[in-house]
């Protein structure tokens, strides 16, 4: 790389005075000075902050090392809301990844008009950055009390509130499916791109149904990146909060709504017990992407 | 039955080519019900709930435009998401331009570095903010913390979007030639590179709006009544002004997508997910 520089600035060294000079300066350790901003920033209002919660995580009130924080929320309550939030992001991701995987399959298929793929991962595009508090509302004017498929379908018998509440894991799986299979859409449309058209051929030429070149053939190359987008979706949902909040509200089991009401107004009730949940939380998205990077590595043996 | 239909699909079967099948079109209209069953009721919520016996038309958005905190829920949102553009800019241009430049070893590491705010949650670099940011009275209590705060998250949109905007310009030709027309690396920076990469910066910029107005778990923890804490504390109590707040949010955040859909036309498309969850 240094070479390639060097070489570049040669003709530049018959040009007068100041230029060679500038160049050889920003080659010493000045050259880093650059990036000083930059570090500070990222190290004051994100690693500072989370290396030391991480530390005191493993710290009694006295400032002594323990673990009995950490402890503390591998039992009961707060080992049942980890339970809550990973049900919830399994459930929404895998319903997301379903549709958005029988979505994208449909867009992409042979014979499938080209408008109808630009105009999916267009709204695919809008639908997933629905979220929030919006969306908690959108969901509640349709299945919740009064809602308008709440009413649809209480003239058939079906009471759909206490059927799929809407602050229950069900419920809550099914407002994020909102956004997860649109998500999920985006994600794998590349990996599905990739499939070569000649595996079709050859699997068709060798007298394969439809079914049987997903499953032996399209389903082996692509379970990597499907895994790995699944697993991208279960982050999301893991760490989503203002939505579940604007559903369940006081009623909410989930870790980060526990994280919350601990923190709320401002104060902490339990500074050690939120330190604890948050570092929980660090090590289940640390081995979300553990996983992930290894999903990413088999995925791009195949698909390039 | 076959003998009449099978002539009617032979003809869209040009070339080997295959028809749409039942299977697909089921999907598709399940994903397309997804999509647009809530909308459609979220509308009817803004529009036809009842009010004083009549349907209510645009009654509870005049009402919200009417609410003074609506009004100031929402300039403080725009004010915030302004100011994240802004710092998130004046951080991120120079620096991705330097590392481009003069530190390409560093590439992988800022790569790592952008991101990981997706490893780091809202709700748990909060955890780790207050303590740390707690002593700084004169920014913590501020409004003006939340946006310094938000372009963490703004980082893995904005740098990515800088990141591929470089890479597509030849950054070395150009800076080389800016220098021997005896540019500073500043003026290379501004008269150069600033205008090459004007479609990655509004790109990022956009998503960055969009987190900027959408973020609720920070202000809320920190009350700030920014507008998805204000809406949030609508619908509490009033789910048809709730409901018309959200379509106000809503064609926000679209505006904005459908803008980063119309500079990213002819471009590559990128992966666009600037909601906060």
């Amino acid at each position: 790389m240094t070479t390639a520089v060097e070489e570049l600035s040669e003709p530049a060294a018959s040009v007068p005075a100041r230029t060679p000079k500038t160049r050889r300066s920003w080659k010493g350790g000045l050259r880093w000075l650059g990036v000083l901003p930059f570090a500070a920033y990222v190290s004051i209002f994100l690693l500072i902050p989370t290396g030391e919660l991480i530390v005191d995580a493993f710290k009694g009130t006295h400032n002594q090392f323990t673990t009995a924080n950490v402890a503390a929320i591998v039992h009961g309550q707060y080992l049942q809301s980890f339970i809550s939030s990973i049900e919830l992001a399994a459930l929404s991701s895998l319903f997301g990844g379903v549709l958005g995987f029988f979505l994208t399959t449909a867009i992409v298929a042979r014979g499938a008009p080209s408008w109808l793929r630009s105009t999916m991962v267009t709204f695919s595009g809008m639908a997933a950055n629905f979220a929030g508090i919006p969306l908690a509302f959108a969901f509640t004017s349709t299945i919740g009390v009064g809602g308008v498929i709440t009413v649809l379908v209480q003239h058939f018998g079906i009471n759909l509130t206490s059927a799929v509440p809407l602050s229950g894991t069900l419920g809550l799986a099914v407002v994020y499916t909102y956004f997860q299979f649109p998500l999920m859409v985006l994600l794998i449309v590349p990996a599905v791109d990739g499939l070569k058209r000649e595996w079709r051929e050859a699997a068709e030429n060798l007298g394969a149904s439809a079914f049987q070149y997903w499953r032996r053939v399209a389903m082996p190359v692509l379970l990597p990146s499907l895994l790995g987008a699944m697993v991208l979706l279960f982050g999301g949902a893991f760490s989503a909060y203002a939505t579940a909040e604007a559903l369940s509200g006081s009623t909410g089991n989930l870790v980060t709504e526990y994280i919350a009401n601990l923190l709320n107004g401002n104060i902490f009730v339990n500074a050690q017990l939120s330190y604890a949940l948050a570092f929980g939380m660090i090590v289940v998205i640390a081995v979300l992407m553990i996983f992930y990077s290894a999903m990413q590595r088999r995925a791009n043996r195949w698909l390039r | 039955m076959a003998a009449i239909t099978a002539p009617a699909t032979t003809p869209r079967r040009r070339g080997g080519q295959h028809r749409l099948h039942g299977w697909h079109i089921f999907w598709i209209a399940v994903a397309v019900l997804y999509f647009v069953v809530p909308l459609y009721s979220l509308l009817q919520f803004s529009f036809e709930g009842r009010y004083a016996g009549h349907a209510a038309g645009f009654h509870w958005f005049l009402s919200v435009f009417d609410d003074p905190a609506f009004r100031s829920s929402f300039w403080l949102s725009v004010q915030i998401a302004l100011e994240t553009v802004l710092v998130s800019n004046l951080l991120l241009v120079p620096t991705a331009f330097w590392v481009h430049l003069r530190l390409p070893k560093l590439r992988p590491v800022m790569d790592f570095v952008s991101v990981l705010p997706f490893v780091v949650p809202p709700i748990v670099l909060i955890v780790g903010i207050i303590p740390f940011l707690q002593p700084f009275t004169f920014i913590y209590s501020r409004p003006e913390v939340l946006p310094l705060i938000y372009v963490v998250f703004a980082l893995p949109f904005l740098y990515r979007s800088l990141d591929a905007g470089l890479r597509a310009i030849d950054l070395k030709t150009l800076s080389e030639a800016s220098a021997n027309l005896g540019s500073s690396t500043f003026g290379t920076l501004v008269r150069v590179v600033l205008p090459n990469l004007r479609q990655a910066i509004i790109s990022g910029s956009l998503l960055t709006v969009a987190i900027g107005m959408g973020e609720f778990t920070i202000s809320s923890l920190l009350s700030f009544n920014t507008f998805p804490v204000y809406i949030f504390t609508v619908g509490q109590s009033q789910a048809y002004e709730a409901a018309a707040l959200s379509v106000i949010s809503l064609l926000i955040i679209w505006g904005l997508m459908i803008g980063l859909f119309l500079i990213g036309r002819g471009g590559r498309t990128s992966i666009a997910m600037g909601a906060t969850r």
